[in-house]
């Protein structure tokens, strides 16, 4: 049996910034994770992925990212996303100094 | 040093202008990412975690003053006030935005620097011993040599598209501080009945498949190098496997096809290839040596030297850990750690770096070098100037005594920038170097070499590490596994695995145990963490690392 889907929400880096960016649910990309939509349902999720990946003027690298349902907003399954959402831990740099 | 000639600027103004136009129409949506990729590759740009990365090739890690306040002037102007310097003696900007990229280019090349092939499926920036020219151990200056290669691969016509990348490195001394026999190719400046000439490792490497490399050719004339070294790529960019990136490396390679039959083929292509090779580029290597005649060191008397030593015990702690031996009477080299206690390894501000540059400037005959240890030296530096130079490092934090020491660790950037780490090195190397000067026992456990990799891919070197430290991905959670025994000298050998991994809580006082374990063992102080751990084996180092495992032993 195939594995259920797992909640996921579409990442990539932002083509001039290079930075982390999320897709919001009316297909705006955010730095925030919190604001980024959860996909749910497997189907709707591919098809926000193809049509995202077409944005190629906007976004580097789009795929989609595991993450649990938080009080908050999506939470990272993995420290990899949780690291892209942050920035990284030997300076103050990054998306937790814009935030 | 070497000068650019008008046709190096030439060729340098034009591929900036290339890249140019390629961002302009990567932005315009002109280009997609998938044809825009192998081209910003090709230039250095990365694109990572939280951002694109540029890295600036400093061929054999040589610079001068103005090059390093250039350095400076694109940390401060288009980074975070910073810079990384790397295994492989480049330096690394962690925050550039995309359309910057061509004017940090334009500025780099006004100090005659680029980025050009420091990514991608080619030749890479040929590295080379960080005391070149210096070394009271040298038979000959490896950089002339460096960059005639340099000239040679820049853009040759065959070596684009390689099976994978391509790294050389360069020694002119027997005690090898340039990690050849882990380079794809490896070139050793030998005499043999007092002929200068090369002796050529092939096929070293770490990554996935540690390899150390083996000698395709023990004695090569100088005129043969090129025709040679075309030869060895040449054999390698047919046979090398494009099927698998996994196995592409010319160390899989050598290691499919057998010494002797890569010899076979290298020598009938060298054949071919050697009438072509008319001796141009021997007239052209000989121009490069006049550029890199020693500077005209000047006799002093060293009284300053010798009052510091004997009246300032911080001065002196310095002198001793952090100076080498200098070709010429009365200088020595001097080694700038950049891995101050708790600091990320090979990070230099904007600041440190002029600061590094005035100090080259006035008493250094205006060189500097990085070494593939992440650290920068001055290589000419008369010893009566030393207290003064001590003097400004320590106001600028560089004057940590500690190179060659447990805290001077080399770390890549792992999971805090990488896109491809599986687990982050530098706050592992923060707290291994934080901890041990906690201990103040650094200086008392002597000579010994911590290199952290994020990944299996092995920039951090962790494979000829004295203890070697790899990070994992295991089951979502960051886990480091231990390698003892590694040595990246003319000695070279791959660490063995210790055991089973540890967690990110777990690996600075498994690090303690091991260090505790050697100081129980060694028969006297003068007996490196090294030499122990080649007299004793891992058995020692094993049992501390794990004893539970002992204690369950002893208990069935």
């Amino acid at each position: 049996m195939p594995k259920a889907f797992t909640p996921k929400v579409i990442t990539a880096n932002a083509l001039l910034e290079g930075d982390v960016i999320y897709l919001t649910a009316d297909d705006q990309w955010t730095r925030r994770l919190d604001e980024a939509e959860v996909l749910t349902d497997e189907a709707h999720a591919q098809i926000k992925l193809l049509d995202a990946s077409a944005r190629n003027q906007e976004a580097v690298g789009v795929y989609l990212a595991d993450m649990a349902p938080g009080q908050n907003g999506p939470e990272p399954r993995h420290f990899r996303e949780a690291f892209r959402r942050t920035g990284p831990s030997n300076y103050f740099h990054g998306k937790q100094a814009t935030s | 040093m070497y000068t650019y000639s008008d046709f190096d600027a030439a060729f340098v103004a034009e591929r900036n202008a290339q890249f140019r136009a390629q961002v302009a129409r990567r932005i315009t949506g002109a280009l997609t990412e998938d044809e825009f990729k192998p081209l910003r590759l090709m230039n250095g740009l990365y694109l990572q975690l939280h951002a694109y990365m540029l890295r600036v090739a400093i061929p054999y890690g040589t610079l001068n003053a103005a090059q390093m306040r250039q350095l400076a002037y694109l940390a401060d102007r288009w980074d975070k006030g910073y810079g990384h310097f790397t295994t492989r003696q480049n330096i690394q900007y962690n925050w550039p935005k995309l359309n910057d990229v061509p004017d940090m280019l334009d500025a780099l090349a006004e100090v005659q620097m680029h980025a050009i092939q420091t990514s991608g499926n080619t030749i890479r920036n040929v590295t080379a011993d960080h005391f070149a020219g210096a070394a009271a151990d040298e038979i000959a200056d490896p950089r002339p040599v460096a960059e005639l290669i340099r000239q040679w691969s820049t853009d040759h016509p065959e070596f684009q598209f390689l099976p994978r990348k391509f790294k050389i490195a360069v020694t002119g001394s027997p005690n090898d501080r340039a990690v050849t026999k882990a380079h794809d190719i490896g070139i050793r400046m030998i005499e043999r009945d007092g002929e200068p000439g090369y002796e050529i490792i092939v096929g070293g490497g770490l990554g996935r498949t540690p390899m150390i490399g083996k000698v395709v050719r023990d004695f090569l004339p100088r005129a043969d190098l090129l025709p040679y070294l075309e030869a060895v790529v040449s054999v390698w960019n047919i046979l090398g496997r494009r099927d698998n990136k996994y196995k592409s490396r010319i160390k899989i390679t050598l290691h499919e096809n057998g010494l002797e039959k890569i010899q076979e083929l290298v020598e009938a292509r060298f054949a071919q290839l050697r009438p072509e090779f008319t001796g141009v580029d021997q007239d052209m290597l000989q121009a490069i040596e006049a550029q890199f005649a020693p500077p005209a060191f000047r006799t002093a008397p060293a009284d300053d030297f010798n009052a510091a030593y004997t009246s300032d015990p911080i001065f002196r702690s310095w002198a001793d850990t952090n100076l080498r031996d200098h070709r010429a009477e009365g200088y020595a080299i001097v080694q700038i750690s950049l891995k101050a206690h708790g600091q990320t390894p090979g990070d230099a501000t904007a600041e440190q770096m002029r600061v590094m540059a005035d100090l080259a400037e006035r008493f250094g005959h205006n060189e500097l070098r990085i070494s593939h240890e992440q650290n920068v030296v001055l290589p000419h530096v008369h010893k009566s100037d030393l207290p003064v130079i001590h003097t400004h490092l320590r106001a600028h934090g560089l004057a940590t005594s500690n190179i060659g020491l447990i805290s001077d660790i080399i770390a890549c950037p792992g999971m805090d920038y990488c896109a491809l780490a599986t687990a982050r090195s530098i706050p592992i190397a923060q707290e291994i170097s934080t901890r041990f000067d906690a201990l103040k026992l650094e200086h008392d456990i002597g000579p010994l070499q911590i290199k952290i990799s994020g990944c299996i891919n092995a920039c951090g070197h962790h494979h000829v590490g004295h203890i070697g430290i790899l990070g994992l991905d295991r089951a979502g959670v960051e886990n480091y596994q231990v390698t003892l025994g590694g040595d990246a000298t003319e000695t070279a050998t791959v660490g063995e695995r210790a055991g089973p991994g540890f967690s990110a809580d777990e690996i600075v006082p498994a690090i303690e145990r091991i260090v505790t374990a050697y100081l129980e063992q060694r028969r006297e102080p003068a007996e490196t963490f090294l030499q122990t751990y080649r007299r004793v084996g891992l058995a020692p180092f094993k049992a501390a690392l794990y004893p539970e495992k002992v204690d369950q032993a002893h208990a069935a």
